[in-house]
């Protein structure tokens, strides 16, 4: 083999090049993007911040006010979603890891999970209106928590289905070599083996749900004052954004920034608190 | 062929030193003209072979000869696959274990088990041993702590790690994970124990520690150990039963078996010819 001729050598080059400008272009491109979104929250975000966020409710036009009840909304929502869709998802992941392995039904799970893992948000949204609010005849917290939970609920099953099928066989050989029953295998073994990786899922799964909007317009939709029943409709953070940031007044406008500054860090912070999970199971 | 080995009379010569420490004893498991397949491929072909109570019995043999298998069916841990099944008899006390009606759990406590790698359960040293016991016993927590330093003790392990029982165990050496499951599997107080090739995974002072352990364990455990190994065949076991593609061809006490094998095959084995 000689070397490559000149001309091709420069054509080579040439290629190599204007690859390497598209895909550099196309990364600075994304991070331009991210941090102008980021920039803008944080600038108009901040300067809205202040004691008075956590103090006082969602005020009417013009007036001063917080996000208190909204803040206050989000977490109820949030917290019933958990303790409703959790314990359903890693029931359901274990079923899949531990029962169902790799045969015809648990494939077909795993596949109409992955399925409701894509779903729109707003089809959940109309699905639980549908179901709960309709009949029940107004909008309430327990609707919008419904919604939060279909949306967590694959996330978790997914999780916790791919993270106990990586412990490993001699694991399980090990346990049942010792006489031990099955289930005292998933409770005692597998479930301590896999628990980071199933947190992991479940922090991901909230980080997503904290965020969503539009299955909560249907559903939880929005509350001018404190309230703690979630048999009526709820403040929450997404919609008092949705609601303000569509206004034509300024002191709205500035909750709004603010509450997504909130919402931001919040998502965040459970991000890499997840990756710090994940991390220390590696090492 | 000799497939059945029934020490008669005198103590038979090993190459230890002390065989005098060797009691004389009928078979603690008889394995009966015993097949074995996976999905259609026969593993095992009539398998008759006595494991003589409180010895050592070495299993070679080259790779995939189904030696292993065979120490699968003593505890039943082909059930966990659905197209596994072993056909045949294999009698302790009396009972055919690889029957329909036998309580699987039960016969594991008496059947334990050391895998190749060392298995810590993600839990500290204490709860490694303590989980198994649980199973089978409900004892005082200071019953609990003694079965567990009389464990760790006669798995050569205790002084190492008396002072962080509370630790986890994944942060022990591979040696000393070997050895806390050998620790876990005594703590049921079995009466077999099944080693398949437990020192395959460890380095040479690891192997020596966990030999001498075999040697100390056999006065109250019947053993069977599966190995790659011919010289620690040759060190730690008193019977040795040579398998070739699935066949039992020769089994005898490990004195003879090294030195004076009846079969070609076996001879050529431990020589070194193939395998």
């Amino acid at each position: 083999m000689s070397a490559p001729r000149p001309l091709l050598r420069g054509r080579r080059k040439a290629v190599n090049a204007l690859a390497l400008g598209l895909a550099s272009f196309a990364t600075l491109l994304g991070l331009v993007v991210l941090v102008w979104i980021l920039g803008t929250t944080l600038i108009h975000g901040a300067a809205a911040l202040g004691p008075h966020l956590i103090t006082q409710m969602t005020p009417p036009p013009g007036a001063a006010g917080g996000l208190a009840n909204a803040i206050f909304g989000s977490t109820l929502l949030v917290l019933v979603a958990v303790l409703v869709g959790a314990p359903i998802g890693v029931l359901a992941g274990t079923h899949l890891a531990e029962y169902g392995r790799a045969g015809p039904f648990a494939e077909l799970v795993r596949f109409v999970n992955d399925i409701l893992l894509s779903a729109p948000s707003v089809v959940i949204g109309l699905f639980v209106y549908q179901i709960v609010v309709r009949p029940s005849g107004h909008f309430s917290g327990w609707a919008g928590a419904v919604a939060l939970g279909f949306i967590l609920l694959p996330v978790v099953v997914r999780t916790t289905d791919e993270t106990m099928r990586l412990v490993p066989i001699s694991l399980r050989e090990a346990t049942l070599a010792l006489g031990a029953p099955k289930w005292r295998m998933i409770t005692q073994v597998i479930y301590p083996a896999a628990r980071v990786g199933i947190l992991t899922g479940l922090l991901l799964g909230i980080a997503r749900i904290s965020g969503e909007t539009a299955p909560l317009l249907f559903t939880a939709l929005n509350n001018q004052y404190w309230s703690m029943d979630l048999g009526h409709p709820l403040a929450n953070v997404p919609v008092v954004i949705f609601q303000f940031a569509l206004s034509p007044y300024d002191s709205w406008h500035s909750l709004a920034w603010a509450g997504a500054l909130l919402l931001t860090v919040f998502v965040l912070v459970v991000s890499v608190l997840a990756r710090t999970l994940l991390r220390g199971r590696t090492n | 062929m000799r497939q059945q080995m029934v020490p008669g009379g005198a103590p038979e010569a090993t190459a230890r030193p002390a065989p005098a420490a060797v009691p004389e004893a009928g078979p603690r498991v008889s394995i009966e003209t015993l097949d074995f397949y996976y999905g259609e491929t026969q593993a095992l072909r009539g398998i008759t072979l006595a494991l003589p109570e409180r010895q050592v019995t070495g299993m070679i043999g080259p790779s995939g000869c189904g030696k292993s298998t065979l120490l699968r069916v003593l505890n039943r841990m082909y059930d966990l696959y659905p197209n596994q099944r072993a056909v045949g008899r294999v009698l302790m006390d009396g009972e055919n274990i690889i029957g329909p009606d036998v309580d699987v759990n039960a016969l594991r406590r008496r059947v334990g088990m050391v895998f190749q790698r060392p298995t810590p359960f993600p839990m500290s040293i204490y709860e490694n041993i303590a989980f198994g016991v649980r199973l089978h016993e409900r004892l005082s927590r200071a019953e609990m702590d003694e079965r567990v330093e009389w464990s760790l003790t006669r798995a050569a392990l205790w002084e190492e790690v008396k002072d962080r029982l509370r630790n986890a165990a994944g942060g022990l050496s591979g040696g000393q994970q070997q050895r806390l499951c050998i620790a876990r599997s005594i703590a049921v107080r079995p009466e077999v124990i099944l080693l398949d090739e437990p020192t395959s995974a460890l380095d040479p002072i690891s192997t020596l520690r966990i030999e001498e352990l075999i040697d100390e364990l056999k006065r109250d455990f019947t053993i069977a150990i599966v190995t790659h190994n011919m010289q620690q065949a040759a060190r730690v076991a008193d019977q040795v039963a040579f398998f070739y593609l699935g066949e039992l061809v020769e089994a005898g006490p490990s004195a003879q078996i090294f030195t004076a094998p009846h079969e070609r095959r076996t001879q050529e084995y431990i020589t070194g010819r193939f395998g």
